[in-house]
């Protein structure tokens, strides 16, 4: 059993003695190679959290109207182009991609059976990245002929430049390959212990790539057989139903994409910090599994108010939807039980005194931590979305980016941020610096999206849209609630300002981490306790990765074959609609 | 495989609240009667919309409001960047105490069709006839939002629904309003 005291928590496991210098066994000394992948994909994932995080700051003053200073209102929507692409999906995608690195590694004990592959699969997310980042910034110049201006959702028939299209595929594929190398190593690991359970990190991010296989089925499928050939003027016209439906498809289960992976942080790492061990290994499997199922066949929940598609379909996702409630609803429970257990064995009492011993000065606990709370508000918000016939007041107004700044933008990005001030000196051979600042950084980060979001959905419920430069109109006012608008736009401004100082904090600590000198025993490692009820106790069948993968696509098929067949049925491969680029600026009738 | 009682009774507990969501859901398609947009506006091609070339298309008809009955009406209105015909150049009027059934078409992008702060919320896209049904009992002004980015201007796309009372509501749009809404139209298309 663990028994520790809190600042031996923020040090070590608590079961072993610090390592002395000359026999430091971090991860980095174990696994160079994979080591130093981590890294560049935290570089690459950390740059683009910098300055989709400033973009996100121009946005909170701009269409608060507290500073236009930056850019125009046209220019707006490249900023906003740039901050969810950048943020949802290459912030995502490298550091899951980083952190997923060392949790196989460390789980199997192995690095790549064969490192090309690996190294590849860096390669095109990195290609991919740098020829959407140029598309998005081509929006900025006038006399340049690149924008890519349609926003990380890129709905045709607004068209960007191919290279966006281009960039965007490379970064799916890219994804693709470099979970084949996770694969091919649980493949030689699993020839070599045909008897074992999968190790816990492991089954965690296998069964999200399984996800991810499936999900990206839709972009994939949406991205290169439409919308490339239609930027490059080889097809005429894309039908918009079918791709906001192929998109979608993928648009839902990409949020688990993110979700699970601080999951894995929740569940693996988090009750360790606490100074305890996870509640139950099986329920964890279950969980997972039940993400492997329900992620996907959810989609048209996001079209719940669009045309063309039979209420039916609908209802079918929202079922799906509300069951996908129940793997967080575990979670919530495995993850306290296992923080209570962490605080009673610090010698916590009372039904609420445990939470007293609970480490709250060590960021990497506190960030995942207050990152779970909000995520608890967040999934809430989530609910009413997901319900089919409360969403019409809530649909596309600024409540839904108040919803996901809670769970992208805090339940993933803190956790992440968390992640790091814990797995950085471990793949760099150095202490974590700083320490006063990030041990304060969740608590400003926490703070921030509170006064944000909270105004955020407050602002929805009154009609205030999402995706604008200027949400305030000549013809009309909004209706009056609680604390006015100007209340909530004060919040708003307030908030994301106070949200971009958490980020310069979190990013200075790592600056000054990397910049640091190497040498003396880490204060953190990789060994992890065992949970209080083992994979023994688990059925073998969740272990059965190919089983769940098959029913996950017959799932899939069941919500979307007869859908998709209907629309080409009713002519979606033969759509009349005109391309509308919007990389010709002359054309804009304003 | 074991399993805590608490994490049991929270099992039961998560499985009633997501059953009696769906059954809220249930209720509210049944009793109240909410429907969601669906396909039964049909489909439309958005050259016949952009040209304006309406009787070329059975499931749509020149934008405009269309009394259909002793207190209800038709509302058939063009979203095209960055103006709603009508809406944004002249408000649409309707009496309170009308059940309205808007059709609402894209001459271009995929656009939103908001009356702010209620739940009459559809998206609009190009090739699609956007239906849905709303009763107005109150009188009040309401603004339209397009909510779903249309381009660089699409923050200035936007009009208003007004809800007059019966006594000054005069207006029963016929062929007579036409050269009104065309205003209305020229006056979107020059912003």
């Amino acid at each position: 059993m663990a028994t520790v005291t809190p600042d031996e928590t923020d040090t070590e496991t608590g079961t072993e003695e610090p390592l002395l210098d000359e026999e430091r066994n971090a991860f980095v000394d174990k696994f160079p190679n994979e080591a130093r992948l981590t890294r560049l994909t935290f570089l690459v994932a950390f740059g683009a959290l910098g300055i989709g995080g400033f973009f996100g700051l121009i946005q909170a003053l701009h269409r608060t109207g507290a500073f236009r200073g930056f850019v125009s209102s046209s220019d707006y929507y490249t900023v906003l182009t740039g901050h969810g692409v950048l943020l949802a999906l290459v912030f995502t995608t490298f550091f899951i991609s980083g952190f997923f690195n060392w949790a196989i590694t460390r789980s199997l004990g192995r690095g790549s059976v064969d490192r090309r592959v690996a190294w590849s699969g860096f390669t095109m997310l990195l290609v991919g990245t740098v020829l959407a980042a140029v598309a998005i910034i081509g929006g900025f110049f006038p006399n340049v002929p690149l924008s890519a201006d349609v926003l990380f959702t890129f709905y045709p028939p607004l068209q960007a430049h191919p290279a966006f299209y281009v960039g965007a595929a490379l970064i799916v594929v890219g994804s693709w390959v470099v979970g084949l190398d996770w694969f091919r190593r649980f493949w030689a690991w699993r020839s070599d212990n045909p008897d074992e359970r999968i190790p816990l990190q492991a089954f965690m991010v296998l069964t999200t790539m399984i996800m991810w296989y499936v999900a990206t089925i839709g972009v994939a499928v949406e991205v290169v057989v439409f919308l490339i050939p239609w930027s490059l003027g080889l097809i005429q016209t894309v039908d918009p139903i079918l791709a906001r439906t192929l998109f979608w498809f993928f648009g839902h289960p990409v949020v688990y994409f993110w979700l699970l992976p601080a999951y894995l942080g929740w569940y693996t790492i988090m009750p360790k910090l606490a100074g305890g061990r996870l509640f139950s290994d099986p329920l964890a499997r279950v969980v997972f599994v039940l993400f492997v199922l329900l992620s996907t066949p959810v989609g048209f929940h996001h079209q719940y108010v669009d045309p063309g598609i039979p209420e039916g379909f609908k209802f079918v996702a929202m079922t799906n939807t509300m069951f996908l409630l129940l793997p967080s609803l575990l979670t919530a429970f495995t993850v306290v039980a296992s923080l209570e257990h962490a605080g009673r064995q610090q010698g916590g009492t009372g039904r609420f005194g445990w939470l007293k011993t609970l480490p709250w000065g060590n960021p990497a606990f506190s960030g995942m931590a207050l990152a779970a709370l909000m995520f608890a508000a967040g999934g809430f918000s989530g609910m009413i979305n997901a319900g089919m016939n409360i969403n019409y007041l809530v649909h596309n107004t600024i409540w839904i980016p108040g919803h996901f700044h809670l769970t992208v933008g805090t339940a993933f990005a803190l956790t992440a941020m968390a992640l790091a001030y814990w797995l950085v000196p471990q793949i760099t051979g150095k202490r974590l610096q700083l320490r006063g600042v990030a041990a304060l950084q969740p608590y400003m980060w926490f703070l921030g999206m509170t006064l944000m979001s909270n105004a955020m959905h407050r602002a929805g419920l009154i009609g205030v849209p999402r995706r604008t430069a200027e949400p305030q109109y000549e013809a009309f006012s909004y209706a009056q609630s609680v604390g006015g608008y100007g209340e909530m736009r004060i919040q708003i401004a307030i908030g994301g300002t106070l949200l971009f100082v958490a980020l310069v904090m979190f990013l200075a600590v790592m600056f000054a981490t990397i910049l640091a000198g190497k040498g003396g025993q880490l204060e953190v490692n990789s060994e992890f306790p065992e949970p209080l009820s083992g994979a023994e106790d688990a059925p073998k069948v969740l272990d059965d990765l190919r089983l769940w993968a098959v029913f996950a696509l017959l799932l899939v098929a069941l919500a979307y074959g007869f859908p998709i067949y209907s629309m080409i049925q009713s002519g979606a491969l033969d759509p009349s609609i005109p391309a509308v680029p919007v990389s010709i600026a002359g054309w804009l009738p304003i | 495989m074991e399993i805590h009682r608490y994490e049991k009774a929270w099992f039961v507990a998560g499985m009633v609240l997501i059953v009696g969501f769906i059954a809220t859901v249930v209720y509210g398609a049944v009793g109240p009667g909410i429907a969601m947009v669906d396909d039964s506006g049909g489909q439309v091609g958005a050259n016949p919309i952009a040209n304006e070339n309406y009787d070329a298309v059975d499931n749509f008809r020149e934008p405009g409001v269309y009394r259909t009955g002793e207190n209800s009406f038709d509302i058939y209105v063009v979203a095209q960047r960055f103006a709603f015909v009508p809406g944004t150049g002249e408000p649409i009027r309707i009496p309170a105490g009308s059940e309205v059934t808007f059709y609402v078409a894209s001459a271009d992008v995929t656009h939103g069709f908001n009356l702010a702060g209620t739940n009459v919320n559809v998206m609009v896209v190009p090739g699609q006839v956007s239906e849905m049904t709303a009763r107005f009992d109150e009188t009040g002004t309401y603004g339209i939002i397009c909510h779903e980015y249309c381009g660089a201007g699409h923050h200035d796309m936007a009009g208003t629904f007004e809800v007059v009372p019966q006594s000054q509501y005069d207006h029963d749009a016929t062929s007579d309003d036409r050269e009104l809404l065309r205003a209305a139209l020229t006056a979107g298309g020059e912003r």
